[in-house]
């Protein structure tokens, strides 16, 4: 089963058929959703009415389209700022941790790696559910005990960002310290001999070599953040990021407008996965 | 300041870091939604421990239920995803080479950069009673008035294999990659036929990416909630669904917690015995 033994022609056939099926039937959805971003019809459904760009441009109802409606443009800009935060955050933990795994030795080194990997195997609606009871808990026992109103431990834009960084952390941590691990250590004892302070060498020869990682896994975090759903839906206060407000208008049931807003989000995510592919990759 | 201070100071520099996400985020909130979970109301405002929670799971046929079938659909869900991508991988990995395999590739993960809502919503979109797979059908001839296909089990494993596959498919071809051709070909030498190489070369070499990719497959499965909440409407009987309802909707936080304490120990039961048969651990799988 591999080139350079033959197969019978008709093996070839039916295995190279089944491999178009399965890219037919990856695509079909996504291809489905862009489509019917410019039907001219209330639905996105059959029959087609006709190409239309409204759902993009129109400033009025009942066919508000995606850059006059004011509340889908406000979630996007509360998906950007949380994605933001965490982003900065999870990146700057994930070059402390990677420093420390693959620098240092203490004790009980292992035991906290796996303890590190842990966020990832916990689905994120527990993860959710798990802050949320416990900023209560504390935003309770501050009201009751010394009659202080932590209000940003209520489901709060505060909240999420919490959440969503509590696992975007370790996939940081596993894309900078894959890249740390390369590093010949060597250059820094240069440096040093050369009569840089350690933070110089550090700072001048280290970080530089993990720039493509420290872009790729900020690039990975914004969209994971941006994307994320279940942890953002058990903490999310009055501020609807956008996946939130998207599934509230998908269970209202939708207008092409939201085909629209689809499409921008593929266009912008597929662009930054790209991208993110084009950094990481390694000048040899 | 020696030399020795210095390094213990910048040890416990990079620890605090890891320390507080750890303790503050994961740990002491998992330990305390367990507390929560054994608080029995007695009163208005007024709880003591006891298990009342966990009864009243194991009694009401309702929630187990739920439970039972959220997991077995997630084992289904991940047996096929394997079953499906494996063959995939398997050709992107070896049968192609260059240019054509890496673009391949990538068409593999690109679409998992989009948001699950949009995949979900795709789906929908082709799905239901005005969807566009109905209106095929019915101008094909097969079908003679509308026909709905959201809202049952098959659509949902339809929508859950859709959305695991990159996480099966990655590992695969990662693994298959790494096997060396003249060992099929050594196979074939010796007298195997195609089935033999695979049963015998093929599939213990693979099976690092067969495990790590249905430990997280499976995990994300039962952790879902948008795909089978949209996809399966009313019916789909979700058990993460029914924690948000606990929560949210009902504010039951107490059986809620109990709920959600369920789930992470049959998700980590399951993830601890996939391990376990492979003789792999965490670090090796997700590292």
């Amino acid at each position: 089963m591999i080139p350079s033994i033959p197969q019978p022609l008709g093996f070839r056939t039916a295995y190279g058929a089944y491999v178009a099926l399965f890219f037919f039937y990856l695509i079909l959805p996504l291809v489905v959703v862009a489509t019917f971003a410019f039907n001219d019809s209330m639905f996105p459904s059959l029959p087609w009415g006709g190409f239309t760009l409204d759902w993009f441009f129109n400033d009025t109802e009942p066919r508000m389209g995606l850059f006059h409606d004011g509340r889908l443009l406000e979630s996007i800009w509360t998906s950007f700022y949380i994605a933001c935060w965490v982003t900065v955050l999870s990146v700057s933990v994930g070059v402390t941790n990677a420093f420390l795994f693959e620098r240092r030795s203490f004790p009980f080194k292992n035991v906290l790696y796996m303890v590190m990997l842990l966020p990832l195997v916990i689905p994120g609606v527990i993860l959710g559910i798990s802050i949320l009871v416990f900023s209560s808990t504390i935003a309770n026992g501050m009201e009751n005990n010394f009659g202080i109103d932590l209000e940003f431990l209520r489901p709060s834009t505060f909240l999420v960002v919490m959440g969503q960084f509590s696992f975007i952390a370790t996939i940081t941590t596993l894309i900078i310290a894959a890249r740390l691990r390369k590093f010949d250590t060597t250059l820094e004892e240069a440096a040093q001999s050369l009569g840089a302070s350690k933070l110089t060498a550090v700072w001048t020869i280290t970080i530089p070599y993990l720039k493509p990682a420290i872009i790729g896994a900020a690039i990975v975090a914004f969209l994971m953040s941006f994307e994320n759903f279940n942890t953002t839906l058990m903490l999310v206060g009055s501020d609807q990021p956008l996946t939130i407000a998207m599934y509230g208008r998908l269970r209202e049931g939708s207008t092409p407008e939201l085909n629209a807003l689809s499409l921008l989000l593929m266009t912008a995510s597929g662009g930054l996965a790209l991208l993110s592919i084009f950094v990481q990759r390694d000048r040899k | 300041m020696n030399i020795q201070t210095a390094s213990r100071l910048s040890l416990l520099l990079l620890l605090a870091p890891l320390g507080l996400w750890l303790v503050v985020l994961i740990v002491l909130p998992h330990v305390d939604m367990f507390l929560i979970s054994l608080h029995e109301k007695t009163a208005p405002r007024v709880f003591e421990y006891g298990t009342a929670n966990y009864t009243e799971f194991f009694t009401e046929p309702l929630y187990w239920r739920t439970f039972t079938r959220t997991a077995v659909m997630s084992i289904m869900a991940t047996t096929l995803t394997l079953l499906i991508g494996f063959p995939v991988s398997y050709y992107i990995a070896k049968m192609l080479r260059g240019r054509l395999k890496s673009f391949l590739f990538l068409l593999c993960l690109v679409p998992f950069w989009v948001s699950e809502l949009v995949r979900t919503f795709g789906w929908m979109i082709l799905l239901r009673e005005s969807g566009v797979i109905s209106n095929v059908l019915q101008w094909v001839g097969i079908a003679q008035g509308p026909v709905e296909m959201l809202y049952n089990d098959a659509t949902i494993m339809i929508g859950l294999v859709y959305t695991s596959m990159l996480f099966m498919v990655v590992p695969l071809v990662s693994t298959l990659d790494s096997l060396d051709d003249s060992l099929v070909e050594a196979g074939y030498d010796l007298g195997g036929n195609a089935f033999t190489v695979l049963r015998r070369i093929i599939i213990p070499h693979a099976m690092p990416g067969i495990v790590s990719g249905c430990i997280v497959v499976f995990m994300l499965t039962l952790g879902n909630y948008l795909t089978p909440v949209l996809l399966g409407g009313k019916n789909s009987l979700w058990f993460t669904e029914m924690i948000y309802t606990q929560f949210i909707t009902r504010f039951n936080w107490e059986l809620g917690a109990a709920f959600g304490f369920l789930l992470l120990v049959l998700s980590s039961l399951i993830v601890w015995s996939g391990l376990k048969l492979s003789r792999q651990t965490l670090t090796e799988t997700m590292g």
